[in-house]
């Protein structure tokens, strides 16, 4: 009889079958997690207005403030032209570093991470929902500063293929290089009402030291901008300059020319040495 | 997984969980059956959410063995059959996070998509009595809307086995016994249930079995009829009013034998006659005190 008691079991409607159906895929989730990241982003309006709009909002008021004439003799480059590509970078920085790093400390602190842990779904579809969420508000955002470039500031959109193309890869690899810092940051605040001033204090430091709010980088003194070049924003807003500014305002960089190899290099050491944080530190629970 | 269709659905043995500075669970076996209604019973700090979130893969245990619908969850994994064995299980946490920019039905709908075979969302929302406030955003819910929000997404993949911890704490009355009927009637689809709480009358009115625990331990396991007949003989308080006008009270095992004699004494009816016997939450309270006076 023993051998026949699965035929023999009680029946549970509650748990009938649940074996056998397959678990949905990864792939799946991570799409569904996508679009509900983005759906929780777009409708929080402080949030859209904080990490989306003020970018823009900072390039009027700095290129108001500071002028659109040239930024040196002969360059043909405006201070203008510089801001918007610098707060490219900056915006970047802030839709993945400054957002991942306050919201996922607040994730895990109120328990979200904990409960999504304990649910079925694969912890990389958590990720990899973060990741759409991120590129997409990040391309809006570089989409409105460009509008407002283009508009006000003398900034042309790139006619070359090929300058597309550094605009994609540059975006990606900074994209990328930022999130994993902020998803490592968010695991060191004590507290998440720590997250928000510890993650906005990096970026402010890092943004006039990176040329993005100080133009052109070349005017920054040395020691402060080689402590920058430590970090991916300089060579964020280096590549988004190289896409958007005229080839004659290479020799306003320190190096005197673009650096993509340089540029690749450093962007991929810090996703590299960002993945292995992350995946070393990354807690599902609060402390 | 065939093998285990009909075993228990939670089996513990010599479960113990100690921090640095404490010992927050302290020796306790359980065996939980399926489809069984069981209330971990105790007041605050007892170990009951230590408990509840080394079974359901949350922490991790210092010592013991802990079976759950098959599994020790401090090895379930996170590959697929850690997944398969996530999805037949609900948790309803004290801080289970936030979409407050969601819909109920959004939020349901997308935990639904998790699951190899969720309910239906709407019907799980008309289940925790939500329909009217399925568009709205989670942010505009109530505390007790919120309770019941935390139910849906626990219950929407049609997990065997559901953890409520403390689930109606900051409840009015009428929102507990809707609770509780939302709770029996998950019950009667099947669904095996342990339920923290440290209130005696919910343990009481849902659960099949109780077990009580103070300061990591158990201090009592049986059905509330159990508890209150079986756990120890317990003696019956007669009191009566003296012929001198004294209330006099007594307690005894046989009190029919004491009416008797007192109604020889009075020479019929016996005035101002009392028999009481310990209540529930008398018993609960005695083992809790008496648990406390060990320390």
């Amino acid at each position: 009889m023993t051998h026949q008691a699965p035929a023999a079991a009680p029946t549970m409607p509650a748990s009938k079958g649940t074996n056998a159906a397959p678990l949905p895929s990864a792939w799946r989730t991570a799409a569904v997690r996508g679009a509900t990241e983005l759906r929780m982003f777009f409708r929080d309006q402080q949030t859209v207005g904080f990490i989306v709009a003020m970018p823009a909002m900072l390039l009027v008021l700095l290129a108001s403030i500071f002028g659109s004439h040239d930024a040196a003799q002969d360059s043909g480059v405006t201070i203008g032209q510089l801001y918007t590509a610098g707060l490219i970078a900056g915006g970047i920085a802030g839709t993945s570093f400054t957002y991942l790093g306050i919201t996922i400390a607040q994730e895990r602190a109120n328990g979200t991470l904990k409960w999504l842990a304990a649910t079925p779904m694969p912890r990389t579809a958590y990720f990899a929902g973060k990741v759409v969420q991120v590129i997409v508000s990040a391309l809006v955002e570089t989409a409105l500063l460009l509008a407002v470039g283009v508009a006000f500031y003398h900034v042309h959109l790139p006619s070359q293929p090929s300058q597309w193309l550094t605009f994609a890869w540059v975006f990606l690899l900074g994209t990328a290089a930022c999130a994993v810092a902020g998803i490592a940051m968010s695991s060191l605040p004590k507290t998440p009402s720590a997250a928000g001033p510890l993650v906005s204090l990096t970026l402010t430091v890092l943004s006039f030291i990176s040329g993005v709010y100080v133009v052109p980088l070349k005017t920054i003194p040395a020691p402060l901008r080689d402590f920058g070049a430590l970090f991916p924003l300089t060579w964020l807003a280096q590549g988004m300059r190289s896409v958007f500014l005229p080839g004659s305002a290479a020799h306003l960089e320190p190096a005197g020319s673009w650096q993509h190899g340089v540029t690749a290099l450093v962007l991929l050491a810090w996703i590299a040495g960002g993945l292995v944080v992350c995946t070393r530190t990354f807690r599902w629970q609060p402390r | 997984m065939l093998q285990n269709m009909n075993s228990k659905a939670v089996v513990v043995r010599g479960l113990a969980k100690s921090y640095q500075d404490h010992q927050a669970v302290d020796g306790i076996d359980l065996d939980i059956e399926r489809g069984e209604i069981l209330a971990l019973l105790g007041p605050n700090g007892a170990g009951k959410t230590t408990t509840v979130e080394i079974l359901a893969g949350q922490k991790t245990r210092t010592k013991g063995s802990v079976e759950v619908l098959g599994a020790d969850p401090a090895h379930a994994g996170r590959g697929k059959q850690g997944r398969a064995w996530r999805a037949r299980i609900g948790i309803v946490s004290q801080n289970a996070g936030a979409a407050p920019e969601l819909t109920v039905a959004e939020l349901v709908t997308h935990v639904a998509s998790f699951y190899p075979r969720p309910r239906d969302p709407h019907e799980v929302i008309a289940l925790t009595g939500l329909t009217e406030k399925k568009d709205k955003r989670i942010r505009t819910l109530s505390g007790g809307q919120v309770r019941r929000l935390d139910v849906a997404r626990a219950v929407v993949g049609r997990p065997e086995l559901i953890f409520l911890d403390e689930p109606t704490t900051g409840f009015d009355p009428e929102a507990r016994r809707q609770f509780w009927a939302l709770i029996r009637q998950l019950s009667a689809d099947g669904t095996t249930i342990l339920l923290t709480t440290h209130y005696l009358d919910e343990a009481a009115a849902l659960a099949t079995r109780i077990a009580v625990i103070d300061r990591g331990r158990f201090v009592a396991q049986g059905t509330p009829s159990e508890l209150r007949s079986d756990s120890h003989p317990r003696n019956a308080t007669v009191s009566w009013e003296g012929a001198d006008g004294q209330r006099q009270t007594k307690e005894t095992s046989t009190p029919t034998r004491l009416i008797t004699d007192l109604a020889t004494e009075f020479h019929g009816e016996v005035p101002g006659l009392t028999v009481t016997r310990p209540t529930l939450e008398d018993i609960y309270l005695e083992l809790i005190a008496a648990e406390g006076g060990k320390q």
